[in-house]
């Protein structure tokens, strides 16, 4: 009878026996996840409370991404437990001296603070959209179904005028100020998960949730540059195609350059938080060999002996290096962004595996190891759930997400925004 | 606002805030209990003879058999470890299938590196350490538990509800000594429990009486006329991986610094 966990768990030398990689590829998506929604989050307050106004077209762009990938982020967690149709009931018994008893409340008042956010920033744009549809006669069932929706996200209030929108503007700077912490506790939560296990060499340091939110807010900007240019490109086609829908962007000319002077201004918020994150990062592993504890024999023979690809070569040259050379190159194409952003991710990503794989991959008798073979081809819901397809499923999500609520919360082409 | 006013709210909202905390600290159910005393009169124990243990490994058979852990599966809520000491100072260690058929071969498991052959003449010592939960006085498992389905009885041990797990392995992961495992038909966390429905009707473990040597002996603190309390209180004893702060309370005699 398979255990769980014995699929995917290859034991070498002394590991005791009940031990296997229990925590396995949607652990390495769930913060990886939830980084991104912190860090996309993090992206447009810049805009809103530090009033960067290069990174205007960027903040509402990334506050709609934030709130797409916001209903993604449990998903990982759900999909990874042994009982999912339970997972009610963190919410309804939390045992407070857990972290993850914690998720509810951080989440759904982040959530609660971002959908507001939205609510504020959209209210013009829904009572523009529902007003003449309230007016028009004999409305298709289409047009119905998109008064009622829009009717009911204005929550009753149709009043526009100025005054009533600078207001609008002021709760939205409150909300952003707000929810900056909250975004940076609902990550710097996910890094205290890991850092509070002492059962666990590689994963006790308080430096933990300080790094996963640097790491967070790194990976967040880079995803919403990444999804920023995508679209931008999708637009530039259409408007070379004169299919623009448009009338504030006529020329292909015209989105070209406001696209590349965004992405130049969010790359500098990129490169700043990236080398925050590093530094942490390796103060971290200095630390760890410069006090050599008693774990320090096996932590060292996996970090730079049997996980040395994973971590030196795919991390931190591959993930780090490359892009930081590459955003420090002057002259910023949108060519090299992508390939630095695309670079970006997959660094944070390895970090996220680097963590949660590599902290299972010595035993707890510090006497072996444990490798972990992710399963590709599912043969069971268990090696689909928690198997690349899972994974995949999970970081395809938000954007078909995204896609959906962007018609709602358009992204582009407001008239007057904040 | 003027300063009066502000200096007022902010007086008021403090106050407002402590009162209901300072009831709620009243009527905390563990300070209550602590204020009128100490009424549990007993705290499980284990104490573990490592000298008398020979790895024959019917204390695992008995302890799946009785708590239904399905005897194929690779997970144990009680294994014995085999340590064997060269004399180039190298320590080696296995217990396969957690010993449920105790040791059969003389070569060590190395997983999926084979195994190790060793010579008889290198062997400098040689032992037989058995392992299960510690019931923790200060349990890392009962404090990751995000719903409460892990918890401790006032009697000292630790104790899981499959109605209410889960499953998302965080005890796991915080246990220390490995003791936790998905149990592979509930899916949900399981561990050693002492035999609860044994020793609190009376019974011993079903290692215990298992055990062909006397090698496990299971006892009540509290009691000073125990003999497990009594051997605790004057011999030698030691306790595994004291650094972090679980205070276990299965004791060893004869622990080895090389354990594991």
């Amino acid at each position: 009878m398979m255990v769980h966990g014995e699929i995917w768990t290859a034991k070498e030398l002394f590991v005791y026996p009940n031990e296997y990689i229990y925590w396995s590829i949607q652990i390495v998506m769930y913060p990886f996840m939830t980084g991104l929604v912190a860090g996309a989050f993090v992206l447009s307050s810049l805009y809103h409370v530090f009033g960067i106004k290069q990174l205007k077209e960027m903040a509402r762009f990334a506050l709609v991404f934030s709130f797409a990938l916001l209903f993604v982020a449990p998903l990982p967690i759900v999909l990874h437990l042994q009982h999912p149709f339970r997972g009610i009931n963190v919410f309804m018994t939390p045992h407070f001296t857990s972290a993850i008893a914690a998720f509810g409340i951080v989440f759904f008042t982040y959530g609660a603070i971002v959908a507001s956010e939205l609510w504020f920033l959209y209210r013009k744009h829904f009572v523009e959209v529902a007003l003449p549809l309230k007016e028009k006669q004999d409305k298709t069932i289409g047009e119905w179904l998109k008064f009622f929706i829009f009717c009911t996200l204005t929550l009753g209030v149709y009043d526009i005028s100025e005054e009533t929108l600078k207001r609008d503007h002021k709760a939205i700077k409150v909300l952003a100020g707000i929810g900056i912490p909250v975004a940076c506790f609902l990550h710097g939560y996910a890094g205290f998960i890991f850092g509070s296990v002492k059962a666990n060499a590689l994963w006790m340091t308080p430096l933990m949730p300080v790094i996963f939110i640097m790491s967070a807010i790194v990976s967040g900007i880079a995803l919403c540059m990444l999804t920023y240019i995508i679209t931008m490109e999708i637009r530039k086609f259409l408007a070379s195609r004169k299919m623009t829908p448009t009338q504030r962007f006529q020329s292909k000319e015209d989105l070209k350059g406001v696209e590349v002077s965004v992405v130049r201004m969010t790359a500098k918020y990129l490169l700043f938080f990236m080398v925050f994150a590093i530094s942490l990062e390796l103060l971290d592993l200095i630390f760890r060999g410069y006090t050599a504890v008693k774990s320090w024999d096996v932590l060292r023979s996996v970090i730079y002996g049997r996980d040395f690809t994973d971590i030196f070569i795919l991390q931190y040259t591959i993930g780090n290096l490359i892009p930081l050379i590459l955003f420090l190159i002057p002259g910023l194409t949108i060519r090299r962004t992508v390939v630095g952003v695309i670079l970006v991710l997959f660094g944070v990503f390895m970090m996220r595996w680097n963590v949660v794989i590599g902290g299972q991959a010595f035993s707890l008798t510090f006497a072996g190891y444990m490798h972990y073979h992710m399963p590709i081809i599912p043969h069971d819901w268990e090696t689909f759930k928690e198997g690349l397809f899972g994974a995949v499923s999970v970081f395809i999500l938000p954007f078909v997400l995204f896609w959906m609520i962007a018609k709602v919360f358009p992204v582009f082409d407001l008239k007057e925004s904040h | 606002m003027n300063r009066r006013d502000f200096l007022k709210n902010t007086a008021r909202v403090i106050g407002g805030i402590t009162l209901p905390l300072t009831a709620f600290k009243i009527i905390n159910p563990k300070e209550l209990l602590a204020s009128t005393g100490d009424k549990t009169k007993v705290r499980w124990v284990f104490l573990v003879d490592t000298y008398k243990c020979v790895g024959c490994g019917m204390c695992v058979r008995a302890c799946k058999l009785e708590n239904g852990i399905p005897y194929d599966a690779k997970v144990t809520r009680t294994w014995v470890e085999r340590y064997v000491i060269t004399k180039d100072g190298k320590t080696h260690a296995d217990s396969p299938m957690g010993a449920r058929d105790g040791f059969t071969t003389s070569k060590i498991d190395l997983g999926i590196d084979g195994y190790e052959n060793i010579n008889n003449a290198d062997i400098d010592k040689g032992f037989f350490v058995p392992k299960l939960c510690n019931q923790c006085e200060n349990p890392p498992c009962v404090q990751v538990c995000p719903v409460g389905a892990t918890f401790q009885v006032p009697d000292g041990v630790v104790l899981v509800d499959r109605t209410w797990c889960i499953g998302c392995g965080y005890c796991i992961m915080a246990c220390p000594y490995g003791v936790r495992f998905f149990h592979p038909v509930y899916h949900t966390a399981e561990k050693c429990t002492f035999c609860y429905h044994r020793i609190t009707k009376g019974m011993k473990t079903a290692c215990v009486d298992a055990c062909p040597f006397g090698a496990r002996q299971i006892g009540n603190i509290k009691d000073p006329n125990d003999p497990v309390t009594k051997i605790i209180m004057t011999e030698r004893i030691g306790i595994l991986k004291e650094e972090y702060g679980t205070k276990p309370q299965v004791y060893y005699l004869g622990l080895d610094r090389e354990v594991k």
